[in-house]
């Protein structure tokens, strides 16, 4: 099959790891620089812990047990440190592996387990809720714990008194910091912050914009390694440039007609995370011309995105383009939660038909020919209400394949069964390698 | 134009010869641990049957679990798309094809041309397939032969509630103790893998016609327990379990008329 398409590779490619690997490498040598170290999930309000100073360096749970997945090796070294010590093989498995990094006192960058100086999270799912007590129980109880409840409902659904109770919660979460770091907490950094946080994702969501386009300029095995500066850390002036330097790129490319995949000829989206130790899987659809421009989860986890004029999604804008001014804590803070809470990963928590309603317009703006849904057996909250999904899919007209993994936990992953659904599926599409 | 469709599945290697429209010829071997030597033997039975040589044949398409083993093959099918092809041409009215293998179940969904419109197929477990069966005639002590007829003999219906075939296995062994009629046992197992298969069917919706291929449909207890949760009758080809090899002979064919 020739190729229709020129390609290149991304020119910030190298770029994207250097960040990745400085964040970890700076958590693990926070202490040497005098500095703090914090763990969280990756939803969790990092902007917040920023007003600490410019020396506090997070941890978020999620991206760092899919880097754990990743290492086939390692990954099961957790599961088996996880399961010893009594805990249930279908738990969440970022949190096992997690888990699993603690009790085996191994830090997947090198070196022992990095202990955190404080834990910040927010509770957006049951395994959120107790990922951190366990991990503090593990790691040492004296680390002072502190949650976030963002269950508040779907956006469509927010009132004042809903903002408010979250917004109250982040007051006291600034208190708390102050008396359990003994630091002063400095609102500017935090304006800062809040600031950065809306500038990476609206950039996000414009990048992922751009795979409208046909061919798409980014497949979304190589966005995965790009997205995952947002769950590291979103607040930070570091992501934030460096997504306005990837736009660049990819609009570049866009205008250029550089396709991420060069024989283009079908496009899906997958859902949910992937089963991290197997990417492989993106690769082997692109035998049949087939690119994955993306998903929900990589679009919706830190894209922010708004209904444009045409009724079309594109990126917020964020509290800059609409000319509005931070000047105080309170005000940093309502735009934070109100931001947040209005993320498009978050509202399926709440009904399944919000997420379809999502996914059939990805799947009808970004021009798909079908769907790969992963039903993740790692994940309950990504995972709920897929079967749903699939259902609201195939009545849009979109065909759909499903297949059953694991994001974490590769024992729960048949490769050589998924390749052969994918065969079949392609089959169906009338697509040949 | 003679061809050949070799279906490698997980317990036996079948190869049908095609010519035109006619089947000259039928093998099955064992796969055994060397799939790529079981093909070749699959190939030179069938050859032998039909008095041919290779040379003699336009093309060979493979499928199954194992096609990729099939060294001598020109190309290769999906046993969902292979399927359809099959029973697209030995029943027209059928809608959606139920294949029960030694190692899979999938359910196929297919249009008036014989194109997939939808599928499913059973995850990482063997309650969906004629292995389970299998594993469930040797606790029972009796020949896999022996499951069908001896399951219509049954009388009571005897709830079996494991999902696993490992647990089933116990379950079995626990009703034999509890001195339940053996026939009563081997029609619960039965009942329990058409459980999972229905099942596995609704999740793509059931269209009237039902067909049901693969070597399980040669169990005539498991098709009673079948039709019982469908609530409706199926058809069945005369050599279920060669539905798979028909389709890739067809496949063969088009391939070889520059399809």
């Amino acid at each position: 099959m020739g190729d229709k398409y020129k390609t290149e590779s991304l020119k910030c490619w190298d770029k994207a790891k250097e960040i990745r690997l400085n964040y970890y490498k700076n958590f693990a040598e926070a202490h040497e620089k005098g500095g703090l170290r914090w763990a969280g999930g990756a939803w969790s309000f990092d902007a917040i812990p920023a007003g600490l100073g410019d020396d506090v360096y997070p941890l978020t749970g999620e991206p760092y047990a899919a880097s754990i997945a990743w290492n086939k090796d390692f990954a099961l070294k957790c599961h088996e440190a996880v399961e010893k010590a009594g805990y249930a093989r279908d738990l969440c498995s970022y949190m096992r592996n997690y888990w699993g990094s603690i009790l085996l006192n191994k830090y997947a960058f090198g070196g022992d387990f990095p202990k955190p100086d404080f834990i910040w999270q927010d509770h957006i799912c049951c395994s959120h809720a107790k990922w951190y007590q366990v991990a503090r129980d593990l790691e040492g109880k004296d680390i002072p714990m502190y949650c976030i409840d963002v269950s508040i409902g779907p956006f469509e659904e927010l009132t004042d008194n809903k903002l408010d109770y979250v917004v109250g919660q982040m007051h006291d979460g600034i208190e708390w910091l102050e008396a359990v770091t003994g630091r002063k907490y400095d609102d500017e950094k935090l304006i800062r912050a809040v600031y950065d946080h809306c500038r990476s994702e609206s950039v996000w969501a414009e990048v992922c914009a751009l795979n409208k386009t046909i061919p798409a300029p980014l497949d979304e095995k190589t966005m995965y390694s790009l997205y995952v500066h947002g769950t590291l850390n979103k607040s930070s002036k570091v992501v934030a440039d460096f997504y306005e330097e990837l736009l660049d790129e990819v609009k570049d490319r866009v205008k250029r007609g550089i396709a991420a995949v060069a024989n283009e000829r079908c496009r899906v989206m997958s859902d949910t995370q992937p089963p991290w130790a197997f990417l492989n899987v993106f690769r082997y659809l692109e035998k049949y011309g087939c690119v994955s421009v993306g998903s929900l989860y990589t679009f919706g986890l830190i894209g922010m995105w708004d209904i444009k004029e045409d009724g079309s999604w594109g990126p917020r804008k964020t509290p800059q383009e609409e000319g509005i001014e931070i000047k105080d804590r309170d005000q940093a803070l309502r735009i934070l939660a109100s931001w947040e809470l209005n993320k498009p990963e978050w509202q399926h928590f709440y009904a399944p038909q919000l997420k379809s309603e999502m996914m059939i317009r990805i799947a009808k703006e970004w021009k798909l020919n079908g769907v790969l849904l992963h039903y993740n057996r790692g994940c309950e909250g990504l995972s709920l209400g897929i079967a749903e999904n699939r259902l609201a899919l195939k009545e849009a007209g979109f065909p759909v394949m499903i297949f059953e993994g694991n994001m974490g936990d590769e024992r729960e992953f048949d490769e050589t069964q998924t390749m052969t659904r994918i065969d079949a599926f392609m089959e169906s599409l009338g697509l040949e390698k | 134009m003679t061809v050949v469709g070799i279906d490698c599945g997980a317990k036996n290697v079948k190869a049908l010869i095609l010519e035109e429209d006619k089947i000259l010829a039928k093998s099955s071997v064992l796969s055994g641990f060397d799939q790529k030597a079981a093909a070749q033997e699959a190939l030179d039975l069938v050859l032998k049957d039909a008095s041919l040589k290779k040379e003699d044949l336009a093309h060979i398409t493979a499928t199954g679990t194992g096609k990729e083993e099939v060294g001598f093959s020109l190309g290769t099918i999906t046993e969902v798309g292979a399927n359809a092809k099959a029973i697209n041409s030995l029943f027209p009215s059928v809608r959606t094809v139920i294949d029960v293998g030694a190692e899979e179940g999938r359910a196929i969904k297919i249009n008036d041309k014989g194109k997939v419109i939808d599928f499913a197929i059973n995850e990482k477990c063997a309650a969906g397939a004629g292995t389970f069966t299998e594993t469930m005639a040797r606790a029972l002590e009796i020949k896999l032969e022996e499951m069908g007829s001896l399951s219509l003999k049954s009388q009571k219906a005897v709830p079996m509630n494991a999902q696993c075939a490992v647990f089933a296995e116990s379950e079995v062994v626990s009703l034999i103790h509890a001195k339940h009629a053996k026939e009563d046992i081997v029609r619960a197992v039965h009942d329990a893998i058409a459980d999972r298969i229905a099942s596995m069917v609704r999740k793509i919706g059931i269209e009237k016609d039902v067909a049901l291929v693969g070597g399980v449909a040669r169990n005539i207890g498991f098709v009673d327990s079948l039709k019982r949760d469908l609530n409706l009758d199926l058809l069945i080809p005369d050599d279920p379990e060669f539905s798979c090899a028909l389709g890739a002979a067809f496949a063969a064919a088009e391939k070889a008329k520059g399809g």
